[in-house]
């Protein structure tokens, strides 16, 4: 199923976020990521919402995200030319490896190790979500003992 | 209490009342309660006529009621926790069907709230997704613009009911805020005026289409355009079938009516959709009791579809001609498109569809009083005038059935949720809206039992609502499901100890006849009350009813088997209908 990455500008206001998340699972859908901030204007936060769902179930969120009062917009980035990227933060244990092979596929993919500790490597890297899908699929062999990830941001290039 | 050195301008509660009627509240029916207690204070002394229900739920299908009576905002008032919880099901069910509600609620102080206080319940998180919108007022000086705001939520686009929930402090703070007139929302813009090219492409498909259909639901009624639809009907030849909600939008008398479609539509309507090449879809939204099995609803029509809330395009059915817009504008627009073509063999196939009737039924040997003959007889002795107010279940589609429709707001029924226990308050609610009109509330016993209790409101304003109860000791529609699809397993819906499952029998000692005995609760509220178990007996109590200008309750004794039909059994076709009984 593919996954549609939704920009929603919402009102800067207490509820507005439970309001978007409860729309969501209560007509049954799937949040895969939800990243919210604030946006260059004081009143408008930015929700990007990462659901996996064929077109015409994607269309019919994007129109019930729509009519809700306290939303401004709602844009399907992924049917456009756009940017998104997730940040990863991974703890490895070298334990039975030792660091340099982990270090080497962090190198590959432009990840950064943030920690160092006699037993572990904690790496960060940023990407796209398959890149970072990419990334983990690498380091899985060895012994992941933790992760964190932000969950998409996403602009379209217009 | 505050401290009286702060009282600059207007309490909080104050601003409730204000705020009420300058929004043009008329008639609010408010249940108090310790944290709504400045609100009713400030009612005292206010020109607003307070209704007191005697059970929140009863209060918002009131309001509710009133708002489909009359096209107004229908406003109430609850206390918290409680309060609020019990407005749950009236809220959901004006949501369901689009009607335009302010509700406040009181809640805790904000020094309270987050610590399970007494009566405390997270009324907006609760009310969220079966409200247009709610709110949470933090700050006194936010008071009177969110009122208006509210009000401006409930009435425009797809209309529906907000809740405001006022924390207790809040309501006894003070304000030098002012009323606020003409409220604007940022992030709210209900769409209005259609696309011009879209109502171009929905033109060319009906001057194109040799068998159109007009498929009209509740927004035909809400937004006033059911005089636009009855001339572009007529004067191009188009048949018009409606929802449930939308019954009385176009008047079922004329020659060009279907009446209703769908699970206990008419055979006129069912089969026009199936064999039409246009649907045109109109205020409605395609309901799963309206489309029978979506695969094969109207294969061989394209659809239109105008609606004032996107979100209901495309939803159900893959729409063709969509067209986001007030219907009222769409079909202004419209209508100087429009081109006369001949569709004479379309119009003589509708009237032959037409000879099945909207719905039939069959007459009995063991001469019991049939429900559906009741409902005649409420049309025939009314001539049409009645504003029928409906419960939930075999009632309420006899009612729909029985009874032609010819104005719109005559038909007033919880389509959308289904609430049993509306068929009461609902009547009392509209009979408050138009004081003039005949309102005739059509109940089951089983739901008639569920807001009983409000039986004393009509009593107390002197209300001259009719309430007929159809009684047949069972919950008809669960017991006609049973019946068709299960077997016959009477599980729960026998409300007589003779004929139930053992599990839920006790024989000894005999229990009284009737139980309850319904004309004895009516006498109990003060209302004149008879139990009729034939046609005559019907049509004569009928007759005394409607010309006492006081409230009645009429107890039909009916039969207990009878089922609605036609019916599409759940996940059929709309042509796979039932249309007689096996046996």
């Amino acid at each position: 199923m593919q996954k549609h990455i939704l920009n929603v500008l919402v009102e800067n206001r207490p509820g507005v976020l439970a309001r978007i998340v409860g729309l969501i699972s209560g007509r049954g859908y799937n949040i895969e990521t939800l990243n919210v901030g604030p946006t260059n204007d004081d009143s408008i936060s930015k929700m990007t919402i990462v659901i996996p769902g064929d077109l015409r179930v994607i269309e019919q969120v994007v129109a019930q995200l729509a009519k809700q009062i306290n939303v401004f917009r709602v844009d399907n980035v992924t049917a456009k030319p756009h940017i998104d990227r997730e940040a990863l933060l991974i703890k490895v244990s070298t334990r039975a490896t030792g660091r340099a092979p982990v270090i080497e596929v962090a190198m590959l993919f432009g990840a950064k190790v943030l920690g160092v500790h006699p037993d572990s490597l904690t790496i960060q890297m940023l990407g796209s979500q398959m890149q970072v899908d990419q990334f983990l699929t690498l380091m899985h062999p060895f012994d992941v003992l933790d992760i964190s990830r932000s969950g998409s941001i996403a602009m379209t290039q217009e | 209490m505050p401290n009286p050195s702060s009282q600059q301008g207007r309490s909080g509660a104050q601003c409730v009342v204000d705020g009420l009627i300058s929004n043009g509240c008329e008639v609010l029916f408010g249940y108090p309660g310790g944290q709504a207690i400045d609100i009713f204070d400030k009612l005292y002394a206010s020109p607003l006529r307070l209704v007191l229900p005697r059970h929140e739920q009863g209060g918002i299908h009131m309001a509710d009621g009133y708002a489909r009576a009359t096209g107004k905002v229908g406003c109430a008032l609850v206390t918290s926790g409680p309060g609020a919880t019990n407005a749950v099901t009236g809220l959901a069910t004006a949501m369901m069907d689009g009607v335009p509600l302010v509700v406040i609620s009181g809640q805790v102080g904000m020094s309270l709230i987050g610590t399970d206080a007494f009566q405390e319940a997270d009324t907006t998180g609760i009310t969220r997704s079966v409200t247009k919108h709610n709110f949470l007022v933090r700050s006194v000086d936010e008071l009177p613009r969110t009122i208006s705001e509210a009000f401006f939520i409930a009435s425009t686009g797809k209309p529906g009911p907000v809740l405001i929930d006022i924390p207790k402090n809040i309501q006894q703070a003070y304000t030098t805020q002012p009323d606020v007139q003409n409220v604007s929302i940022r992030a709210y813009h209900p769409t209005i005026q259609p696309p011009a090219e879209q109502v171009e492409r929905l033109a060319d498909a009906i001057n194109k289409a040799h068998r159109p259909v007009l498929y009209v639901g509740g927004g035909a009624i809400s937004s006033g355009s059911c005089a636009l639809l009855r001339s572009l009907a007529e004067t191009y030849g188009i048949p018009v079938c409606t929802t449930l909600m939308g019954l009385g939008a176009f008047p079922e008398t004329s020659p060009l009516a279907l009446w209703m479609v769908g699970m206990h539509g008419s055979v006129a309507a069912n089969n026009a959709i199936q064999q039409a090449d246009l649907v045109i879809a109109a205020g409605a939204r395609f309901d799963d009791r309206v489309t029978g099995r979506i695969a094969d609803f109207a294969q061989g029509a394209k659809i239109a579809h105008i609606d004032v809330d996107a979100s209901a395009i495309g939803k159900n059915v893959s729409t063709h001609i969509p067209v986001c817009g007030d219907l009222r504008q769409t079909l202004e627009q419209l209508l100087p498109l429009m081109k006369k073509v001949d569709r004479s063999n379309w119009l003589a196939q509708v009237v032959k569809w037409r000879e099945a009737k909207a719905a039939v039924y069959f007459p009995r040997k063991d001469g019991k009083l049939q429900p559906q003959a009741v409902i005649e007889a409420i049309d025939r002795v009314s001539k049409g005038a009645a504003t029928v107010v409906t419960d939930v279940g075999q009632n309420q589609m006899w009612a729909a059935q029985f009874f032609r429709y010819t104005r719109p707001r005559s038909f007033l029924s919880s389509g959308g949720l289904g609430t049993m226990g509306f068929g009461v308050p609902g009547a009392i609610g509209a009979q408050l809206g138009t004081p003039e009109a005949l309102v005739v509330s059509i109940n089951g016993d089983g739901g008639f039992q569920m807001n009983i209790q409000e039986l004393v409101v009509a009593v107390e304003h002197r209300l001259p609502v009719k309430f007929v109860v159809l009684n047949n000791s069972r919950l008809g529609m669960v017991r006609q499901w049973q019946d068709l699809f299960y077997g016959g397993r009477h599980s729960a819906t026998i409300l007589t100890q003779n004929d139930r499952p053992e599990n839920e029998r006790i024989l000894a000692p005999e229990e009284p006849v009737y139980l309850p005995d319904f004309v004895k609760v009516g006498e109990a509220y003060g209302i004149r009350s008879r139990r009729v178990k034939t046609l005559a007996e019907v049509e004569q109590t009928l007759t005394d009813a409607f010309a006492d200008p006081h409230p009645w309750l009429i107890e039909c004794i009916v039969a207990e088997d009878e089922n609605v039909l036609p019916m599409v059994a759940p996940g059929a076709a709309l042509s796979e209908m039932i249309l007689a009984n096996a046996n």
